[in-house]
């Protein structure tokens, strides 16, 4: 089996998410966040302690409430390697086999069918000039833009918005609840999560209902989709050179959600 | 008096030209220059592609690396070939700086345009680096961190092998990179196992202490001090978030940095904070990684494993809180006071320094350097080393701060001058 065909199982096979979830909670049973004291029975004190230098009452730079944290770590070290086993020698091969052209075009599609759910998010949002604005891309993109393989509408000045239903609860006052690092998706919260799912939902849907594509398409379109979506974002598990990483991806990542609901 | 004025600016302009060929930059304030860097107008026209390649070794079989740093058993660094035979340039990062960061990818560029294969390697004060590749385990020794770049260049010019035909080796790097490429080109004169033809340092420290001393102090301008942070941070996400949330024209691409130097103006003091914090960054980083290694007891109690999930909340504060000449007296000094008991702190303050190696820099007519007048890492009258230990090897351009003007058109095609001569 070749890793693009193991991508399409793995996004079909109910029986290797519920294999996923079962490995995911084992190796979370076994892990604590507890330091472990390798000698003598109390920590000795270093040179520079907590006690010595943190006042208790000062907000501190990445502090929030993780209740998730030993499941969250265990899922980032899983989708570290899933994304340099898996999915990075995808995009290596992709950008081997496929002309620029026909990767630029890819990516036009899918952001543009992705219009769809920015479009009902706006809606909902109640944002008039987010709607109209995503409408005419989409319908600029969708013909003149041969079905969005090009697009036409950036030369045009029509901005694109990036409005998902995470986004949308956040402004209806949901807060974000826990954070959450979900398998291959990576950094989220549980408001987002359901956003994500909610999107996809829609999506398909939307997918059903214009194009009624048979399976085989299905399959080319997931695949191109994990693809298109992996190469367009920049970042490496593991990638930041700091020890701390996770902390620091987690601040970025809420803070970075706070500032696109504020938009 | 109009033509007189022109004849003046004239007259000006040649004798600056004289200094420094052809140079326009437009920030005179080195805290400006060294947050925005080039704009995209100033910049040198990189277009060509890059076959970049990310690869990772061993480079110590035997050595078992912490659970912790799972991710870090393997030394990654980047290549770039010319088909046939070409010069190939090895690339050393800055202080926390990784060998695909942006700092050697741009020089990497430039030299891949120019002809030049290369390779990039991270600073030996990157975690990757600390954990893989550094002997020790301590970085910042300017002997040792030579001895553990030049293993893993040896190792990776014999895993590139017989795929490649260099025709001359070239040596680089940029602020302690370039520190470290007068001690690896000294170590080259001794062991040969490359013979420079030339190398150029771009804007290196003179004296490590002297660095670092002004790096920590720029921390002091956070309102309220360092125990602010926290607040510091979320007050300019608050300030950010006012502009961008109200307008699409504040856009996430390669001239952000100069799109929100614009709409913020922001004060001296907090650019000096803002480039306070980035080191402090990098010198939380590598205290922390460097001290797991050694279970030396700085931060991390000596008789404590982390595991994998461990919560470092309380070391990631406290790290965050200590700067490099903590490191340097409470963790650097001791270590290698162990090893050698005669060894003062003073001592130690004054072998980290050029002026260590003064005699061979006078003598090595293949390194070259080029600086800033205003570089913020040299304290006042420092910059005359150059110059003076130089001589016509050293070229100093009058603005740019701390490398911003590294990405400067003219600053450029005088590196790629400086090694195709």
């Amino acid at each position: 089996m070749s890793p693009a065909e193991a991508t399409v199982r793995l996004g079909r096979d109910p029986a290797w998410a519920r294999l996923l979830i079962v490995s995911a909670m084992l190796a979370v049973g076994g892990c604590s966040t507890a330091p472990v004291v390798v000698e003598g029975e109390e920590p000795e004190t270093p040179v520079f302690s907590s006690e010595r230098l943190i006042k208790p009452d000062v907000e501190q730079f990445g502090d929030m409430s993780d209740p998730l944290e030993a499941f969250n770590k265990t899922m980032y070290r899983f989708n570290y390697r899933v994304d340099k086993y898996v999915l990075l020698p995808l995009v290596i091969g992709y950008y081997k086999v496929t002309p620029a052209f026909f990767r630029a075009g890819i990516h036009n599609f899918f952001t543009n069918f992705r219009n769809i759910t920015v479009f009902f998010n706006s809606v909902l949002q109640f944002s008039g000039r987010k709607s109209y604005q995503t409408a005419g891309r989409f319908a600029v993109n969708s013909t003149i833009g041969l079905a969005g393989l090009f697009d036409p509408a950036t030369p045009m000045g029509i901005p694109q918005h990036n409005e998902d239903f995470g986004q949308t609860l956040g402004r209806w006052g949901v807060g974000p609840g826990p954070y959450l690092v979900l398998p291959l998706l990576g950094p989220s919260n549980i408001r987002d999560g359901v956003g994500l799912g909610v999107d996809w939902y829609v999506n398909t849907w939307a997918r059903e209902a214009l194009l009624d594509p048979n399976e085989w398409w299905k399959r080319a379109w997931m695949l191109l989709y994990v693809i298109d979506t992996r190469a367009h974002v920049q970042f490496l598990y593991f990638g930041t050179g700091s020890p701390f990483e996770y902390r620091l991806v987690r601040q970025l990542y809420t803070t970075k959600r706070q500032l696109d609901i504020e938009k | 008096m109009f033509r007189w004025f022109q004849a003046l600016t004239l007259v000006t302009a040649g004798l600056v030209s004289a200094a420094a060929a052809a140079y326009d930059y437009p920030f005179d304030d080195p805290f400006v220059a060294t947050v925005v860097g080039t704009p995209v107008e100033y910049r040198a026209e990189l277009d060509v592609k890059v076959p970049l390649k990310r690869r990772s070794m061993k480079v110590f079989p035997g050595r078992k690396t912490p659970e912790l740093f799972f991710y870090d058993d393997k030394f990654r660094y980047s290549y770039a070939l010319q088909k046939g035979p070409a010069p190939l340039v090895f690339i050393i990062a800055g202080t926390g700086g990784s060998h695909d960061g942006r700092g050697v990818k741009w020089l990497g560029q430039a030299f891949y345009q120019a002809g030049f294969s290369y390779v990039g390697l991270s600073s030996p004060t990157y975690s990757n680096f600390i954990v893989s590749a550094s002997q020790s385990g301590v970085p910042g020794h300017a002997f040792e961190d030579a001895e553990d770049l030049y293993r893993v260049m040896e190792h990776i010019r014999d895993k590139l092998g017989k795929r490649i035909q260099v025709t001359d080796y070239f040596l680089t790097g940029y602020s302690l990179g370039a520190f470290n490429t007068a001690f690896v080109a000294r170590l080259d004169d001794q062991r040969h196992s490359f013979d420079f033809k030339r190398a150029l340092m771009i804007n290196p420290p003179m004296r490590l202490y002297s660095s670092i001393s002004l790096l920590d102090r720029m921390l002091e301008n956070i309102p309220g001090g360092e125990d602010n942070f926290g607040q510091f941070y979320q007050s300019l996400v608050d300030a950010f978030a006012k502009v961008y949330t109200r307008s699409d024209s504040l856009q996430f691409n390669e001239d952000f940095l100069y799109q929100a130097y614009e709409v913020f103006k922001p004060t001296r003091e907090l650019l000096a904070a803002l480039i306070g914090t980035s080191f402090r960054m990098s010198a939380a980083n590598m205290a922390f990684t460097s001290d797991v290694m050694t279970d030396f007891g700085y931060i991390k109690p000596a008789n404590v494993l982390l595991r994998k999930n461990t919560d470092l909340t309380q070391y990631n504060q406290v790290a965050m809180r200590l700067g490099f000449t903590d490191y340097f007296h409470a963790y650097f000094y001791p270590y290698f006071h162990t090893s050698d008991p005669k060894l003062s702190r003073g001592e130690l303050i004054e072998e980290m320094s050029l002026r260590t190696i003064e005699d061979y820099l006078r003598s090595a007519t293949k390194i070259y350097v080029i600086h800033n007048e205003d570089d913020l890492i040299l304290e006042p009258g420092e910059i005359d080393f150059f110059p003076e230990v130089f001589g016509d090897r050293a070229t100093i351009y009058p603005n740019g701060g701390h490398l911003g003007n590294m990405e400067q058109r003219d600053v450029v095609a005088h590196m790629i001058e400086v090694f195709r001569q």
